[in-house]
Order: C-alpha cells, then structure tokens, then sequence
C-alpha cells in the first residue's frame, strides 16, 4: 500500500474530479458517437459503405470541404491583411479595431446571418439600391448560393482568424525587420523573406483554427444558403431530427472527426505543434 | 581581406537635433568622424546616444541639422539604402535561418550570385570564427557566438561605417572582455569606421579612439580615452568616465582620482599633508584597496591604493595624511 502511495504523485488527487468530469461528459459521448456509427442500426460497418454507395453523402462532403476550403482562404488572407494594420497602427486606432473585433463576437451568429439576407436579399438594401440607380435590371443572387454561404461564412471567420495572427505579430522583435532594412532589404523583400516566415505559426493555427470551425458550421449554411447547399453538418441535424437514422449521423460526426485529427497530423509533420498552440518553440 | 575600400567612411554631423514632441532627445550635436576610427559614444541611459545612432541609421528622422558622408548628406536616404552595417541590441538575428543564410542576407537581397554570396559568407565565417556553425539556427548558439554572427552579418557587405549599439549588453562579464578584444582585433582586420554605443565606461576606455560623452541628449566632451580620464572638463564628465573626487577651492572646482592620492599615518614627518582626516573604511578588493576617508569639513575623499604598498596596514579610525602632485588635481569648468 505504502509502495503505491509514493508512486503516485499527490497532485492526481486534485485533478481527480475534474478528469473524471472530462472523462463522463467529453470522452463518454465521443466514445458513444463511434460506438452508435458501427452498431446502429445493425452492427457492422454498413453506415460507412454509405460514403461510397451514395452520390448525396459524397456530394455533401465534396460541398462542405470545398466551401471550408474557401472560406479558410478567404479569412485568413482578410484576417492577415487586418491582424498587421493592428499591429503597426497607432495604439488608439488598435484599441477602436480592437473593440470592433470583439463586438463581432458578442453578437449572436443567428443575427448576423439574419442581417446578411437583408443586405443582399432579392429585396435587399444592396439589391434595391443598384436597381433604383439603373445599374443592374434583375437582382443579384448573393443569397439561396453557394456565395451567400461563402459571404455569411467568412465574415463569422475573420475575427477568428485575426486573434491567432494578432497574437504572433504582437510577439515579434520589430528589431528584426530593422535589421533586415539596414542589410539593404526592400519592403517587400523584407515581408516575404523576413516577415512572413515569422509569422508562420500564427498563419498556421489561424488556418486550422478557421477550418476546423467551418466544418461544423450549420446556421449560416441553412439560412444564407436557403437549403441548396447542404453541408455536413446541417445533414447530421437531419438525419438526427427528421429521418432519424442515428447510425448515419454518428458516421458522419465520426468522420468529422477523424478529418480534423487526421489535419493536426499531417501539420505536425511540418512543424512544432506547440509553437501553433502559443506554446514555446525552443 | 578587401573588406572596406577604404575611400569612404568619414562622417559629419552638424547641429544634428530630435524632438519627440517637446521632449529634445539630441540637442546640436556637432561632430566629425574620421574614416577607419572606433568612436564610441558613451552616456548613462537616456542621454541620447541610442537616438543619434539610430538617427545615423536612419531608423529615426531627424528634426533638424544634418548628417553627411564623406561631404555628401545622406539625410534624405532611407534606411536600406544607407549601406551602413549595424549590430543591435540583443543581435536581432533572422531566427528562422541558418547562421550561413543570416551572414549572407545583405548580399542575397542585393541578388548577387550565389557564388560570391558562398565566398564571402565562408570569408566572414572565418573571420568570426565560425566555420563550425554555418548550419546552425541562431537558437543554438550561445550568446556570444549569436554576437560574432551579427557582427559577421553587419560587415558582410562591406560597409563604410559599423554602428554597434551595445553589442556586448547580454553577455556576461568574463565573455565580454574576450569579445571586447576580438572587436578590436576585427576593427584593425577591416578598416571599417565603428561608431560604439555602450554606457560601459571600461568597454569605452580599453575599445575607444575616441569617446563622446553624451549628457542629456548633448556632447558633454569629445577626446581620447587618456584626454578624457587626465583632463575631464566637467564634473559629469569626471564622475561618469572612472571616478573621482571633488574638491572645492577658493577658485573653482578641482577632480581628483582617487589613485592619484597618497595616503599614510599621520605625523610621519616629510612632506606636508595637503589634506588630514580618519579612515572610515577600507575594501579591499584584491589587487587594490579602496580607502573613504573623513575629512574635517564633513566631506569623504576616496583613495585608492595598490594592495601591496598598505604592508603596515592602516586601519579603520586611523588618522592619515594624504598628499598629492599639482597636476592630478584637474581644475573644472563649471556647468
């Protein structure tokens, strides 16, 4: 007994509860979720030979990685563009673009996508207003599309990716870039050979930081897509509410799943995951 | 090794000023600077020193007066045109490149070709003995070596002027004194003009041709080690380069360094004390002792004496004279 006792290092007990809680509220459901996509609604593998029996899962993936795709590209080019006139505007200016930044975040996505139909609705204010100056004669389609998932998408994602982005630029020695301007280094060279290396990490954690997020996103696809871009998510809800077929359901969150994972590996390869996650490189 | 061409590297600044704001970091500064000198601008923090090289450098603009190279102003010259190399502080090397890449980036963004890039890298690496750690990152290398590679970095391209703002900073004691020598041993290798910020005064008197010290954004005075430490023109000057002694006479204000007084028991006879007083205390520091002593007025006077000549030691409460020459006390002007 005495042996046991020293080998166990005191701490455990107060990380006991909490284990146990992560353990019964997080790792349970997950477990139960592989558990329900391999025996539901008879056990075997048959709810993952849907992914290559059926044209309208794999539809569906093919729809949700090509809009997840997009939308990474999109917010973190937007999220660099704003993260580096953060960092080197006046303080003043970064407190008000912080504020705004952080506004985006206490507003409900539901009221965010609401707001979008009515900007580019077909009776929206944009549409009304190239009309009423004779600009187009039929309304632009923003929305029921694939753009309008896309607009809805990456304006919920920018400040996401901005955060990460912020974090990394804030840390860098801005005596580096000097050095690289007093070595004879042009603006530009001194971006893309100094700069941008440097800011890898937080490129790198904003991209899987977006990505992943998009790949669960269900609101702003139902809403702005108006029902013809189906994504996964929203595909899950169904076949959980309507058609009830938990089997499929699970499969498809299992598969989420594994895509993520599978994504962290394939960067791990590249580089120091701890250096993405804020933690240090050395 | 043709490092510099030797045809460049003096500078001229003329009533070169900075404000931010109201604050007045560089005040007039004037000052000529010959080709192929080790300048060190020497001042306690805030006085400006880092302003002016960084002016220099073309990092900070200037407000007003002008800078001028070989004659020519380069006032209107941006940073990365200005050829000058520089070693900052904490060496803000390029983390993510090879030692090997980080030396031969002046020459690589002025897309020279890889060969000569190759050459002279392998140059420079020699040069600060670092053939060992071409392919190392800078993470991986001591402080000290970190420091040869931003020096090798600086002079890759050949600069007419070296500015170094406090280069040995993050090193410690012993170490600095080592790579006190190899700046020396590299500044005579290459020509190069070296413009030194420390606020170090032994790195300034062993390194130095010549010294500035700066005060409040100010040139309090130009001169050579020696001129300096014999001959300080004001109080500031004598208290911040080695220290020193004041005394107050009927015409005006004298330093005195506390080396250049003789001590001994008092009523020995032979030459008359200038001065008598009581030992308040004595450290002792190896090789020499460091003696405060209580002079009637209510004043201190310290005096420093080599350990071996105190054989029949004096001791604290002991009455003493001290005596010294007319020349070791320097008359002052006064500010």
């Amino acid at each position: 007994m005495n042996a046991i006792r020293k080998k166990i290092n005191p701490g455990w007990i107060l990380v006991a509860p909490f284990l146990l809680l992560v353990v019964a509220l997080y790792l349970g459901p997950i477990m139960n979720i592989l558990w329900l996509s391999v025996t539901d609604p008879e056990p075997g593998l048959s709810n993952y030979q849907k992914l290559y029996q059926s044209d309208t899962m794999a539809r569906i993936i093919w729809t949700t990685f090509r809009i997840c795709v997009v939308t990474t590209i999109f917010s973190v080019f937007l999220g660099y563009w704003i993260a580096y006139a953060m960092v080197h505007c006046h303080q003043q200016q970064k407190n008000y673009m912080l504020a705004f930044l952080l506004v985006s975040f206490w507003i409900s996505i539901l009221v965010r996508t609401f707001s979008w139909l009515m900007l580019l609705g077909r009776k929206g204010l944009v549409n009304d207003a190239l009309g009423g100056i004779g600009v187009i004669s039929e309304p632009i389609a923003f929305m029921r599309n694939e753009l309008g998932v896309l607009i809805g998408m990456v304006h919920y994602m920018v400040p996401y990716a901005v955060l990460p982005l912020l974090v990394n630029m804030q840390s860098l020695d801005m005596r580096v870039m000097n050095a690289s301007r007093n070595l004879g280094a042009t603006g530009t060279q001194t971006f893309w050979r100094v700069y941008l290396p440097l800011t890898t990490p937080g490129l790198v954690s904003s991209t899987l930081l977006v990505f992943i997020l998009s790949l669960g996103f269900y609101v702003t696809p139902a809403v702005l897509g108006g029902g013809k871009v189906l994504m996964i998510a929203e595909y899950i809800s169904v076949q959980l509410l309507v058609t009830l077929k938990w089997g499929t359901a699970a499969m498809l969150a299992a598969l989420m799943l594994l895509g993520v994972l599978a994504m962290l590996y394939i960067m791990s390869q590249f580089m120091k995951l701890s250096t993405v996650f804020g933690g240090s490189s050395s | 090794m043709s490092n510099s061409d030797h045809t460049q590297g003096s500078l001229q600044l003329t009533d070169l000023s900075k404000y931010f704001g109201e604050f007045c970091a560089v005040n007039k500064v004037s000052l000529e600077i010959q080709k192929g000198e080790f300048l060190t601008l020497l001042g306690p923090s805030g006085s400006g020193k880092t302003t002016l090289l960084m002016m220099i450098a073309g990092f900070v603009d200037i407000t007003s007066g002008d800078i001028a190279l070989d004659g020519t102003t380069i006032v209107d010259i941006p940073a990365e045109k200005r050829n000058f190399g520089m070693v900052f502080q904490g060496y803000a090397l390029f983390p993510h490149m090879t030692v090997r890449d980080n030396i031969g980036y002046a020459l690589s963004v002025r897309k020279r070709p890889a060969k000569e890039i190759t050459e002279r890298v392998d140059e420079m690496l020699e040069l600060v003995q670092l053939q060992d750690f071409a392919n190392r990152k800078p993470n991986q290398l001591s402080g000290g070596q970190q420091q040869r590679v931003a020096l090798a970095r600086a002079l890759c391209f050949a600069p007419p002027v070296l500015l170094l703002d406090e280069p040995l900073g993050a090193l410690d004691k012993k170490l600095r004194v080592e790579v006190q020598q190899q700046l020396k041993d590299i500044h005579k290798h290459v020509g190069t003009t070296f413009i030194y910020v420390t606020h170090d005064q032994e790195e300034a008197l062993s390194m130095s041709d010549r010294i500035v010290i700066m005060r409040d954004g100010a040139i309090e005075q130009v001169g050579s080690p020696y001129d300096l430490y014999e001959h300080p023109a004001t109080e500031f000057s004598a208290s911040f380069l080695g220290k020193s002694n004041f005394l107050r006479r009927p015409d005006g204000l004298y330093a005195l360094r506390p080396e250049k007084i003789d001590i001994r028991a008092a009523g020995n006879g032979g030459e008359p004390a200038r001065l008598t007083g009581a030992i308040k205390s004595i450290t002792y520091f190896g090789s020499m002792q460091r003696i405060i002593v209580s002079i009637p007025d209510g004043d201190e006077l310290e005096v420093d004496i080599d350990s071996w000549r105190n054989q029949d030691p004096l001791h604290e409460g002991q009455q003493v004279d001290m005596l010294w020459q007319d020349i070791a006390a320097v008359k002052l002007a006064e500010g």
